[in-house]
């Protein structure tokens, strides 16, 4: 390991970078076992899907600061010794940046980088690790087993560093000596002042909503943490929550009804199951079924398939379902679960 | 060498290989958990999520096939949170399959049907969203209903595996089932091996059995049932027999029993086989023909000739298939000496294959009008069939087979990859040389790899030999021959792992290791058996005695056959 390696892994060790995407996974880590797997080829791959709603901090990023992530990417393709990376893009935001993308590679390129754009049709699943070498590949977009890892097998067999756009975004800042533990939080629903913004990653819930002025006068709640997997938590939770996972907030106003928010999730999942496995397959097709033509909320017949995505599930796709859904009996409606099957 | 480690399944100590899939474990040590989607010769996919195991220590539930055994590791497989769970999931995976599946709604014997009956599935409290896909035909031999498929993936691996790449699984989520190629590169060669990997029935044989049951009732016809080599050694599993038990007796008992009129033999037809294939081998060297000659009595293998190598079609040999020449032999010849009107006889065949449907149907194999076979019943069939009987084949006593349906020990071994050749070459050698052989068994052609190579002595000759299974193993050597046409002299090809023993009709499940015990079940069929070369069978002599007597033409038009090019869908 030369110096300048060394010096960057211990960098990225001592910020506590953690990955973005949502799941939190430490950056150090990844890297330490990407280095260690003896491979000739391996692979970076920056995930630009942003599947989940109601999150656009990628979004961001690519607008704003296309040049930084692309360095991010440097950083790691440099770390590990390569030259070739690839962007899993989401052709929306492939249509809007693929000018400021392509200017952003054009002097990595000189210098013998290659980039590959892998332009993704939009989905939730697409930003799956094994998803994305699976579709890479050719091959469905499917999510793989969990081992062996990306690092250890990637693409055609090759270890494959996966990082989302804000992590590549921090390592950046991080050789750049500018990363100062911030990080971006995407805001919306019922606010005054939604987007996107960049905040110590300490906050509170409630600090994000009052320093960027969209704390409500008006009784609500919020789903943290992606659109579609995040944490429904009421006001009192927000005085002590930081935020989760990709670190979305969206407000509700405390009128919105049990069905319309069960409507919207149940939709949602159906729609992006990609198929795999039994439970999310014919579980959030049933789900949507359920309450599509209904005002009464069959909760018994709900919570038994909710029972089988939480535990029985392939992948963290169809196993999240349950926790808006929980979370919102839990924490909203504060009610238990018996309370709501009798 | 790796690891044994013991595991524990409900307390029982196992002991197995480090990383095992414990559903592996748990199956090989006959503990039943249920599962749709493991096959134990294809990559785990772990999708149908039925086969949940609950840790006994941590209390974590999983699935058991891709559960790594490892030291000490205590699951169980029934606990109330998992009985609840693994319940709806078989509810959900199989909710398609309360109305529409055409086997559930005749009543036949069907493995889903059991599950729902076994464990109370209320399929019914479901929406059903795939009703109206329509069913794709396989030639005449197989059928893909998207409409009840689990997307389980096995028959699109299946099909990977032995190189066809036929069928893939299209649509998201709910809306996700098996779809076959638009490529018109792409062809089925209706062997049926998706059949065979389909755990509920999706992908199936074309029925032949109402037919069947008909004609069974039809006092006015006189029908016979031949049973193929590899059916012996196989269709006891289904009655929970061991894979390779012989039970071609029995067999015989329970044809008689189902109402058939003569219990004749696929055997004797692969008699004839042999010695029209060995005469034509001979000849081929002797006279300079087309070499190396490939065998034809796969109808799958001839179908992927036909549509992807027709520039091999000069090297298949015309000799026709067994079934369709003992068929022959029994609408002609046999129905002569009883002096019976040929138009009244119906034959069934009973094979390990779907692609003799598709064979039976052709135009080309129909002597003075006829079909030399009327109908095919797969092994899976002809067990339905029994079963809704009441007759339990390993229940009964052994009989004889009637006179006209006997056969040599070399008949028996057809069934195996290998065994094509070795009668061939039995025969072969006796017809060049007069000479009787000293050791029967050709080692060298015998066992499961894809690929056997080797050479045979003949008189004076040395012949250059292979015997492949697949279409995939069949491209190496087809890839071979294009750059050295001399590099063999004689190739048997099968399109099923392990030959027609390891065929797309056979019981489910049929695995590597399955296929295994039933191939040593044929050989030992042979090694049993007094006469053990076709040319000795004095059936087939007093065929060929008859035969001799008919004008050349005819002689022609009832031992062989021709092939053309094909294109997709034919």
């Amino acid at each position: 390991m030369t110096t300048k390696n060394s010096d960057i892994l211990e960098q990225i060790k001592t910020a506590a970078l953690v990955g973005r995407g949502g799941a939190g996974f430490p950056v150090y880590m990844k890297w330490k076992r990407m280095k260690e797997v003896e491979n000739k080829k391996k692979y970076v791959v920056c995930n630009a899907s942003e599947g989940e709603p109601d999150v656009k901090k990628d979004h961001y990023l690519l607008d704003h600061y296309p040049e930084t992530v692309v360095k991010g990417m440097v950083i790691a393709l440099d770390f590990l010794g390569q030259k070739e990376a690839y962007f899993n893009i989401n052709a929306h935001y492939f249509a809007e940046f693929e000018e400021k993308l392509k200017k952003a590679i054009e002097p990595y390129e000189k210098k013998g980088y290659i980039f590959h754009f892998f332009i993704e049709k939009p989905s939730y699943i697409g930003g799956d690790s094994g998803a994305i070498l699976n579709a890479i590949e050719g091959k469905r977009t499917q999510p793989r087993a969990k081992h062996p890892s990306p690092s250890i097998l990637g693409i055609f067999g090759n270890p494959t560093l996966v990082h989302n756009v804000e992590t590549l975004y921090n390592i950046a800042r991080v050789a750049e000596g500018s990363f100062s533990n911030t990080r971006l939080y995407t805001i919306g629903g019922k606010v005054k002042n939604p987007g996107v913004f960049e905040l110590p990653d300490t906050f509170t819930v409630e600090e994000v909503l009052r320093k960027t002025n969209n704390y409500s006068s008006f009784p609500f709640f919020a789903q943290v943490g992606g659109g579609a997997s995040g944490v429904v938590i009421n006001e009192e939770q927000m005085k002590t929550d930081t935020a989760f996972g990709c670190a979305s907030i969206q407000v509700y106003d405390s009128e919105t009804t049990t069905r319309e928010l069960l409507l919207q999730w149940f939709k949602f999942y159906e729609r992006e199951s990609c198929g795999k496995c039994t439970p999310c397959r014919e579980g959030t097709y049933q789900l949507y079924e359920m309450i599509k033509k209904t005002e009464t909320i069959p909760w018994k017949n709900i919570l038994a398939i909710v029972d089988v995505l939480k535990t029985t599930t392939f992948c963290a796709l169809g196993s999240s379902l349950p926790i808006p859904v929980e979370s919102y009996i839990k924490n909203i409606l504060k009610v238990d679960r018996d309370t709501l099957i009798n | 060498m790796q690891k044994s480690v013991t595991i524990f399944i409900n307390d029982t100590p196992l002991v197995c290989l480090e990383n095992e899939s414990v559903l592996k474990v748990a199956i090989d040590n006959k503990i039943e958990i249920p599962h749709f989607c493991y096959h134990e010769d294809l990559d785990i996919e772990a999708n149908c999520r039925t086969c949940l195991v609950q840790n006994a220590e941590t209390k974590k539930i999983t699935t058991s096939c891709d559960l790594r055994a490892k030291e000490g590791l205590k699951v169980v497989t029934k606990s109330p949170i998992l009985e609840k769970l693994r319940k709806k999931n078989m509810e959900l995976l199989l909710l398609n399959h309360t109305k529409g599946c055409p086997k559930c709604a005749k009543g036949y014997f069907c493995k889903v049907k059991e599950k729902i009956e076994e464990f109370k599935l209320d399929t019914l409290q479901y929406k059903k969203i795939k009703t109206d896909y329509p069913v794709h035909k396989l030639g005449t031999a197989a059928e893909l209903d998207p409409n009840i498929c689990i997307s389980c993936n096995n028959c699109v691996k299946i099909c990977e595996k032995i190189g066809i790449h036929f069928l893939h699984l299209e649509g998201q989520g709910a809306h996700s089932h098996i779809e076959h190629s638009q490529d018109p590169l792409v062809d089925c060669v209706y062997c049926g091996q998706c059949t065979a990997h389909c755990p509920v029935g999706a992908a199936r044989e074309q029925s032949h059995l109402q037919k069947v049951e008909e004609v069974l009732k039809d006092k006015t016809k006189t029908v016979i049932v031949q049973m193929a080599p590899s059916v012996r050694a196989s269709i006891g599993e289904e009655f929970g027999g061991k894979p390779g038990q012989d039970v071609t007796g029995q067999m015989y008992t329970a044809l008689r029993l189902l109402g058939f009129d003569k219990i004749f033999d696929v055997n004797m037809g692969a008699d004839i086989t042999t010695t029209v294939e060995a005469e034509e081998l001979i000849d081929r060297i002797k006279n300079k023909g087309v070499l190396p000659m490939f065998t034809s009595c796969c109808p799958a293998w001839v179908k992927f000739v036909e549509f992807y190598h027709p520039e091999f079609i000069p090297n298949l040999t015309t000799s026709r298939s067994p079934q369709i020449h003992s068929g022959t032999a029994y609408k002609t010849w046999w129905a002569e000496k009883e002096k019976i009107d040929p138009k009244k006889i119906v034959i069934v065949s009973i094979m390990p294959c779907t692609s003799k449907k598709y064979e039976a149907s052709h135009e080309k194999f129909k002597v003075n009008g006829m079909d030399p076979v009327d109908y095919v019943l797969t092994t899976r069939e002809t067990a339905v069939l029994l079963k809704k009987n009441n007759i339990d084949p390993l229940k009964l006593s052994p009989s004889k087979v009637d006179h006209f349906g006997e056969y040599s020990g070399a008949a028996a071994i057809y069934g195996a990859s290998g065994g094509v050749m070795e009668s061939a070459l039995r025969t072969a050698v006796k017809l060049a040389t007069g000479d009787d052989l000293k050791k029967l068994e050709f080692e060298g052609v015998r066992g499961m790899k894809g690929i056997k190579k080797t050479t045979v002595k003949i008189g004076l000759l040395n012949l250059k030999i292979a015997v492949v299974s697949t279409p995939k193993n069949a491209r190496v050597i087809l890839g071979e021959l294009k750059k050295d046409p001399k590099a063999y002299d004689y190739v048997e090809f099968m399109a099923c792992p392990g030959g027609c023993i390891g065929g797309g009709g056979q019981p489910i499940p049929t695995t590597d290791r399955i296929v295994k015990e039933r191939i040593a079940g044929l050989y030992s069929i042979d090694t049993h058996m007094k006469m053990r070369q076709a040319h000795e069978n004095p059936v087939v002599k007093d065929f060929f005695e008859y035969v001799k007597k008919l004008p050349h033409e005819k002689q022609h038009e009832l031992l062989h056959t021709s092939y053309s090019k094909r294109n997709k869908f034919e």
